[in-house]
């Protein structure tokens, strides 16, 4: 089993691959159309031999673009200054040496344009981790509205800010704050929306399913949200969307989109899950003795299981609220296009080519 | 006359299921919730200003009930007591959970042609939706009266102490005036409650108002009279029954309380036969003053209530344990067995339903045994009084629980029935007996039978699951394991109480092999269990379990995930009442078990958070699982799917429910 499951690390490295690949393609896709180009203008050129030579060499530049681009390149070769040989070894024999160092420089100047243009994206990428809070809230006027009764469980900046923001909309309502045990976060949640001036009241766990025929509306923010549209949330969750959903209140997940993870859940519970510390449930000092190894089979006959996530199928979530809008869970898989390559799903270690 | 007894004697105090037959017979029929008091005024509340909890009110008998009870009343209650049976069968729910028609029964009187009686009281009784009047048994009511008339002289004599000393002042000079008999008229009827329909009318006009003064003004006249022609007159008065019936009944509701008049709207509106009483409503303010003005424990009413649970009491704890403890010399009617048990409800020391249940009858047990009648007074009243009063304070230091208010109609009504014959210590003796055998058949004999039938659905290699801490199922798991069959348990717990934790070292303590776990993480173990196993505090009679709340969470995740949810309960604890949800009826725990987590330094968040208005904690102690996600009920009467728990209640009855 896994320990200490991140998996939005995972996202964003996978985020970031997938910039850098983009960036490269559409640098590729422009220095395309550029050779083009000046192919298409040194058509008229008088001087045959130059001619030949710069169609020669925009031949040769062009096939080696589009094999680098029809090619997944590594890393490697994208970002350091390799030469031709090394990273295109199908290069075409006509042009040779020259070709080899007109393309290097071309590379270099390419790679260091990759960087820049890598380094900005990765910008962007933290700018909008940082501020989809806020971009997820904006939304919070369309989902709320006068007199509701909104329950959630545990702890979540992303919700916080939700309902802060229906509240400066001046919308009136209430919410239901379930502890969250074992680590009891909706204490936090219940003394920060106090503090902005919500009406709150906190629950306890075992009593959401007496009040939930009240709540008009369940949100909750994610762990990670999975490729299928089902979400690792923090424990407890499962039970709240099964009462929501014998009483028909809608499930409403908030999660950015560096949450949005590409892999399919299997067996979620066991392997995605992490088991915490039983001193959070069991007092070691009271139940020494109940601890003890000394039975006759040999095990403990005292378990402590002590989860940190939940399980959230799909089909018991209404909707995902992201920075870019609310969406379905049957359409998150579509979103992975959007932010991550195919050949990223998998991180693997590959053995450097050659160098 | 009923009008005037009710503003000058009954002084609006509630029934509390116990009726002295001296109690005026001339409340309106009107108000059902009028208080045919009784009881000594703790005990006497009206309905509206009960500080008795919300938690269930016995709805009233069947017929048949009556007709078998009532054959065997011997109470030589006089005559008017009949006028008061229909009245009190209209009476609004007994807080504490007892039925006061159940008490009216007992103190049927055995007159003559009792059985007519018996019948129109039956039909009374059970009518006590149906309207206080029932034109049809007037006559009856009549001519038995004749034959009984003479009890009226004994009725004036039994005066002492309460308000009935109009009664008989007003029965007797019936014959002397027609006002004067339409006066007695309105009493005899709202004592028959047979003859008047009455209409539903809660507004009185001016006219009836006069109408009723004249007719106060000439019961006055004649009570000076004491002559027994008052029976012969009564076949006059009778047939002008139902004209006077339109007068009597408004001119009495005019004069009751007007939020009295409130509540009894309200209840008109729902009566019927087999609907309980509606309880007390905690959030008129009026009604909650009134019973604090009564209540024998201080409770300071909490600050921050949730909005959604007005209608259910939360008051301040910590705050009535040094008040009551201070006042332990001056409670003069308390027993100290009782007292020592309303103190232990108060600090919790006593939880689950069977050990209050049996503590309960236990220290009633030590206070029939030293009781001793005062004169004048008939052990059954005065005895049932003080069982009345004693159960006002239980539900003061903690709300009554269903099981709790089956147990004391079961000794409401083995009261009412001792046979007149009895000496006080035959029949002292007699009223422990049977409440040692209630506890042994009812709760210990029927967790033997749950026990042995519920070791059938282990077998070797399950996983069980329990919530929270349940004797029954706890017996169970022990018993299976003696047996011999392998298998493991899981237990889920839950804040604030915790009482897994007890559970989980007792049983680890016996060798089982126990898992533990808090109810968030019901769905991450659920996959591993095959049965589930719970026990409840109650089951309602539309198959709804109402039980520690948690409970229905844990059957949820049960159901979905396919696990049979077995949920053991004595028979003793079916109710006829229903519930839809845990909101209309439940029981506010303290607020501030929420804030503070024991053991765990570090979460201390809320401290000063408390008094914020904005804040609010919300403790519920219990919760109401729908039936679609129990597979069974395993009762000392078998296995059963939860539509038959409303058979249960029907065919086995009271008799042989509780007796």
């Amino acid at each position: 089993m896994r320990r200490n499951i991140k998996l939005a690390v995972g996202n964003i490295v996978r985020r970031v691959l997938h910039i850098i690949r983009e960036e490269d393609l559409s640098l590729t896709t422009a220095a395309i159309a550029g050779l083009n180009l000046s192919a298409a203008s040194d058509g008229d050129d008088d001087d045959d031999g130059e001619q030949d030579e710069h169609t020669v060499l925009s031949a040769a530049a062009v096939a080696a673009s589009a094999r680098n681009a029809l090619r997944p390149p590594s890393l490697q070769t994208l970002l350091e200054d390799m030469p031709e040989s090394v990273a295109i070894p199908h290069t075409s024999s006509s042009g040779g040496d020259s070709e080899g160092k007109s393309k290097s420089a071309d590379k270099s100047s390419r790679t260091r344009r990759l960087k820049h243009d890598v380094i900005e994206a990765v910008n962007e990428l933290i700018q909008d981790i940082n501020t989809c809070h806020e971009q997820i809230a904006e939304q919070a006027v369309e989902h709320i509205h006068q007199n509701e009764v909104i329950l959630t469980l545990g702890s979540s900046k992303t919700v916080l800010e939700f309902l802060y923001a229906a509240k400066e909309k001046k919308r009136s309502f209430r919410v239901f704050v379930a502890e969250g045990a074992p680590r009891y976060q909706g204490h936090l949640l219940a003394k920060e929306l106090v503090t902005r001036g919500l009406h709150t009241t906190l629950i306890t766990d075992s009593a959401v399913f007496a009040i939930i025929s009240r709540v008009n509306m369940v949100i909750v923010g994610a762990h990670a949200v999975m490729a299928n549209g089902g979400v690792i949330v923090p424990v407890g969750l499962n039970m709240v969307a099964l009462a929501a959903q014998k009483h028909a209140v809608p499930f409403v997940v908030l999660a950015g989109s560096h949450k949005l993870c590409p892999l399919y859940p299997h067996n979620p519970e066991v392997l995605l899950n992490e088991l915490r510390s039983p001193s959070e449930l069991l007092d070691f000092g009271e139940f020494s003795d109940c601890l003890d190894f000394g039975s006759s089979i040999g095990s403990p006959l005292l378990h402590v299981v002590n989860p940190a996530f939940d399980y959230v199928p799909p089909k018991l979530v209404s909707l995902f609220i992201t920075d870019t809008g609310g969406h379905n869970p049957s359409y998150m898989y579509r979103l992975i296009a959007d932010y991550y390559s195919a050949d990223d799903l998998v991180v693997r270690r590959r053995v450097a080519l050659g160098n | 006359m009923d009008a005037r007894r009710a503003t000058t004697t009954v002084p609006r105090v509630r029934q509390v299921g116990f009726f002295t037959p001296n109690a005026p017979p001339a409340q309106p029929s009107r108000t059902h919730s009028f208080p045919l008091d009784s009881s000594s005024p703790p005990l006497s509340n009206s309905p509206v200003n009960n500080s008795l909890s919300p938690v269930m009110i016995p709805p009233s008998r069947h017929l048949s009930d009556n007709l078998v009870h009532r054959a065997t009343s011997p109470l030589p209650v006089p005559e008017p007591s009949a006028f008061r049976r229909p009245i009190r069968s209209h009476h609004v729910a007994v807080v504490g959970s007892y039925n006061p028609t159940e008490s009216l029964l007992g103190s049927s009187p055995p007159l003559a042609s009792p059985s007519s009686r018996v019948i129109g009281d039956g039909e009374f009784s059970e009518e006590s939706s149906a309207g206080w009047f029932r034109r049809s048994n007037s006559a009856k009511f009549a001519s038995s009266f004749s034959g009984a008339f003479d009890l009226t002289s004994v009725m004036s004599s039994e005066a002492g102490g309460f308000h009935q000393v109009k009664k008989p002042v007003i029965a007797q000079p019936k014959e002397e005036k027609s006002g004067a008999a339409a006066v007695v008229e309105p009493q005899i009827n709202k004592g028959l409650s047979s003859s008047s329909t009455k209409p539903l009318k809660e507004k009185t006009t001016k006219a009836e108002r006069r109408a009723l003064q004249e007719a106060q003004r000439a019961a006055k006249a004649a009570a000076k009279d004491m002559t027994v022609s008052v029976g012969v007159s009564t076949s006059k008065p009778v047939k002008q029954q139902p004209a006077q019936k339109k007068d009597a009944p408004p001119p009495a509701s005019s004069v009751a309380v007007s939020d009295r008049k409130g509540v009894e709207r309200s209840m008109e509106k729902e009566r019927r036969k087999d609907i309980p009483a509606p309880r007390m409503q905690f959030d008129d303010k009026s009604r909650v003053e009134k019973a604090k003005k009564r209540a024998v424990v201080n409770q300071s009413e909490a600050r921050n209530r949730v909005e959604l649970f007005r209608h259910l009491p939360q008051y301040e704890h910590g705050t009535q344990l040094p008040d009551l403890e201070s006042k332990f010399f001056q409670l003069d009617p308390m027993h100290p067995a009782v007292y020592k048990v309303g103190l232990q409800y108060l600090a919790g020391d006593i939880s689950g339903g069977n050990a209050r249940c049996i503590a309960m009858l236990q220290a009633f047990q030590e206070v029939i045994k030293d009781y001793s009648t005062p004169p004048e007074k008939s052990l059954t009243r005065d005895l049932t009084a003080k069982i009345s009063s004693f159960v006002s304070f239980f539900t003061e230091c903690r709300p009554l629980s269903m099981s709790m208010g089956n147990t004391i109609r079961f000794l409401k009504s083995r009261i009412a029935k001792l046979p007149l014959t009895f000496s006080e210590s035959e029949a002292k003796a007699s009223l422990c007996a049977d409440i040692d055998r209630f506890i042994n058949e009812k709760i210990v004999l029927a967790d033997n039978v749950i026990i042995r039938h519920a070791v059938t659905k282990i077998m070797d290699g399950d996983v069980l699951l329990t919530y929270g801490s349940s004797c029954v199922v706890e017996m169970i798991l022990l018993y299976a394991h003696e047996l011999g069959k392998q298998f493991r348990v899981v237990i889920v717990d839950s804040r604030p109480k915790l009482k897994g934790q007890a559970l989980l070292r007792r049983l680890v303590g016996k060798g089982l092999s126990c898992t533990y776990t808090h109810i968030n993480a019901v769905s991450y173990i659920m996959h591993e269990v095959t049965r589930v196993f719970l026990g409840s505090s109650s089951v309602l009679s539309n198959g709804t379990v109402y039980s520690r709340v948690g409970t229905a969470c844990v059957a949820m995740v049960a159901h979905a995930f396919h696990v049979p949810v077995l949920i053991c309960c004595e028979a003793y604890k079916f109710h006829e009442r229903v519930l839809l949800d845990s909101i209309c009826s439940n029981e506010l725990g303290d607020p501030d078990a929420l804030s503070k987590v024991p053991g765990r330094m570090d979460i201390n968040y809320l401290d000063d958070l408390t008094n914020k208005d904005n804040m609010q904690l919300l403790n519920l102690m219990y919760d109401a699982t729908p039936s679609e996600y129990v597979s069974m009920i395993i009762t000392d009467y078998g296995m059963i799917p939860p539509t038959s728990v409303p058979v249960i209640v029907r065919e086995y009855g009271r008799e042989y429910l509780w007796i």
